[in-house]
């Protein structure tokens, strides 16, 4: 019964968290000052014009409406769904990449100290790398490629720097964790005189849960933000990146409808992180064992 | 019980999420533009392709899918490439596509680009011509709120002039210097994709093309008279007339590639059949819109027709026939280049382009046999439509 009630209390939270948001939103827009908040000369607020924050409702009722003039055209939450659903597949399969690139680093950096010396630097710096210097790189070096008859496609590309970005917190993370174990409880293993591959399975990997769980999700947070923004870096069409700027054109004459595209963007993000807490509750029984005494 | 449920979900969901993996492919979701053809033209595309008739062709376009590239829509909408055998495939460009790029890397047989950014890259080693000078005249300009009183670059004193940079301010900067206005009289804004800065009042002078940006001003409500507003609003100060114009959508190939006589051969036949597209959308810019929209573009009815409108009058009527290369324009764009200086002290080259930056002879062979077919190629008697922008350009 009193988790059925947390239960509900945490979905009238999440609910009046949301609304907080939308009160605020309309609040400033109704009282705040029309040229924004300024200090000095740089804007900190913004200005309350509808152009520049259009109602709430406006915004919601955008979705209602046909994407264009055109006859024929969806409305604008279909197209919305629809590209929505297209660059949340991309995302998972450079998540899915990212996290078999990121556990297969973490495992051998743990396995050999050498490698750990000689990859760890080339990790990090990876992520100096801005994603838009190597978007049209990737799909270059892309388009020369064809594996077993599959003839590498943008959508390819945009699921590989997806990925570019996920393996990364994978790959410290679950490092970590296989790090993790007690000295104590090593030792006790080596006693028992099992092997690696023994001491990986029952000890290793199950105490580096608690440090791959956030690690996952941080991925998944990653693969959407890389799948969206490597959609834009190479016009990718039919996903969110491209909604973007597709719909940034009518951001003066029609403003509620370039918000269209970021509520898809924010909904996905939320998706993936829900199911990668699903994930985590598969892996639930392992939570415990991971944290020694405490 | 609960806990084998809320595993199975769990386990359900985990797999859903996978097996987004599973289905792609399905084709329309490429960069390659699937152009909306005609139930006959299909067809005939279909047989030829069957029948081995067809040669491949990838054309690189400098941004995505909209009415300023409706010819190379209407070309493959209406069969033109293929009555010349070429099986043209339309590559969509993106924020960090650079087409001559592109083609320099021999990843696509032509590309669509402005001259004064591709002479940068030639400079630096690209080995690209240009075959074609499609566009005639320059779409971009500057516009002001009337009561801004910017009616010639001389005005721009000591006012906010946007500019989008990245190779699109060259114009300005000239414009500029020929009225003897310093880049530091002015202040210089950053500007983004979207007009809101502009219509905030942040923007004095706001750097826009006739084709799309103008129209984004024409689509909004003015908030003092509730109705959209008007060109009577605005001054423009167009580059064309300043006489600082540099020239921008041409077609581009590969220099090395052109000593292959294969090659050659089809350069000519598709700048023959896109200047035919492009006399496709001079007479029917409605319909060429149409195609557009329904090859995959978001641009909402009215701007799309109006940017079809717009793009014949950078086309039509053409001095010497469609995608001749005129040597004194030519010349105007490169003296700009290596003349005019930006915010940092920088040019676009530091010499002359190599000869073989520009080339007329294929489209001369093209003009030929157009008239030879009796094809207008100089519109002499065109005019352009009306177009009615609606709020938001739907």
């Amino acid at each position: 019964m009193a988790q059925i009630w947390n239960r509900f209390r945490a979905v009238i939270l999440g609910v009046l968290g949301v609304a907080a948001v939308v009160v605020t939103w309309d609040l400033y827009k109704a009282l705040g000052p029309e040229e924004g908040v300024l200090v000095g000369d740089t804007r900190v607020l913004p200005r309350t014009t509808d152009l520049a924050m259009p109602h709430s409702w406006e915004m919601l009722q955008r979705f209602g409406d046909p994407v264009t003039g055109l006859p024929g055209a969806p409305d604008a939450f279909d197209a919305v769904f629809d590209a929505s659903m297209f660059s949340l597949g991309l995302a998972a399969r450079g998540w899915v990449i990212g996290v078999v690139v990121g556990l297969v680093l973490a495992l051998v950096m743990s396995r050999l100290r050498i490698v750990e010396s000689a990859l760890l630097p080339w990790v990090i710096l990876s992520q100096t790398v801005p994603l838009i210097a190597i978007a049209p790189l990737v799909r270059r070096w892309g388009s020369e490629i064809t594996i077993f008859g599959h003839v590498w496609s943008s959508e390819d590309s945009v699921a590989v720097i997806a990925a570019y970005l996920a393996f990364f917190p994978v790959a410290v993370g679950a490092l970590r964790g296989l790090k993790s174990p007690d000295a104590t409880h090593l030792d006790l293993m080596r006693a028992y005189g099992v092997g690696w591959w023994r001491s990986l399975v029952t000890l290793r990997l199950p105490s580096s849960v608690p440090y791959l769980l956030p690690a996952l999700r941080l991925a998944a947070a990653s693969a959407v933000i890389g799948a969206v923004v490597a959609e834009v870096s190479i016009g990718l069409k039919g996903g969110l990146g491209r909604m973007v700027i597709d719909y940034a054109v009518a951001a003066s004459g029609d403003p509620a409808k370039p918000w269209a595209p970021i509520f898809g963007a924010v909904a996905i993000g939320l998706v993936s992180a829900g199911a990668i807490g699903l994930l985590g509750l598969v892996l639930r029984p392992f939570r415990l064992t991971g944290a020694s005494n405490g | 019980m609960l806990r084998s449920l809320k595993l199975g979900a769990a386990a359900m969901v985990v797999a859903a999420f996978l097996t987004a993996c599973g289905d792609d492919d399905d084709g329309g979701s490429e960069s390659n533009v699937d152009v909306q053809q005609s139930e006959d033209c299909a067809t005939r595309t279909q047989e030829a392709r069957d029948a081995g008739e067809l040669e491949e062709v990838s054309l690189q376009l400098q941004w995505v899918s909209q009415a300023q590239f409706a010819g190379y829509y209407a070309a493959v909408a209406e069969c033109y490439y293929v009555d010349e055998g070429l099986d043209v495939n339309i590559v969509e460009g993106g924020v960090d596509i650079v087409p001559q790029d592109v083609l320099a890397s021999g990843d696509v047989d032509y590309a669509i680009s402005w001259v004064p950014k591709v002479l940068g890259s030639i400079e630096q080693g690209a080995g690209i011509t240009n075959v074609a000078q499609i566009f005639e005249r320059s779409a971009t300009t500057q516009i002001s709120f009337k009561d801004k009183d910017i009616a010639g670059p001389e005005d721009l004193k000591g006012k906010n002039v946007g500019s989008w940079g990245f190779g699109n301010e060259w114009e300005l900067f000239a414009g500029m210097q020929s009225a003897d206005v310093q880049l530091e009289d002015i202040n210089l804004v950053q500007q983004a994709f979207d007009m809101n800065a502009f219509l905030a009042g942040d923007i004095d002078a706001a750097q826009a093309m006739t084709y799309n940006e103008y129209a984004q001003v024409l689509e909004t409500v003015n908030p003092e008279t509730g109705e959209l507003y008007t060109p009577e609003d605005l001054n423009v100060i167009n580059w064309n007339d300043v006489g600082t114009a540099m020239l921008q959508d041409a077609i581009w190939a590969t220099t090395e590639k052109l000593s292959d006589p294969d090659y050659e051969e089809r350069t000519v036949k598709f700048i023959k059949a896109s200047i035919k597209g492009w006399a496709f959308v001079r007479d029917n810019p409605e319909e060429a819109a149409d195609i557009v929209a329904a090859s995959g573009s978001e641009l909402g009815q009215s701007h799309q027709l109006w940017m079809a409108n717009e793009v014949n009058k950078l086309i039509w009527p053409s001095t010497n026939g469609v995608g001749y290369i005129d040597e004194e324009a030519w010349a105007q764009t490169v003296d700009i280049a290596l003349n005019t200086k930006n915010e940092t002290g920088a040019t676009i080259i530091s010499k002359e382009p190599p000869s073989s930056a520009y080339t007329n002879e294929y489209v001369e062979q093209a003009l030929a046999e157009l008239e030879e077919e009796g094809e207008d190629t100089i519109g002499a008697d065109y005019e352009p439509i009306e177009v009615t922008l609606q709020e938001g350009g739907k």
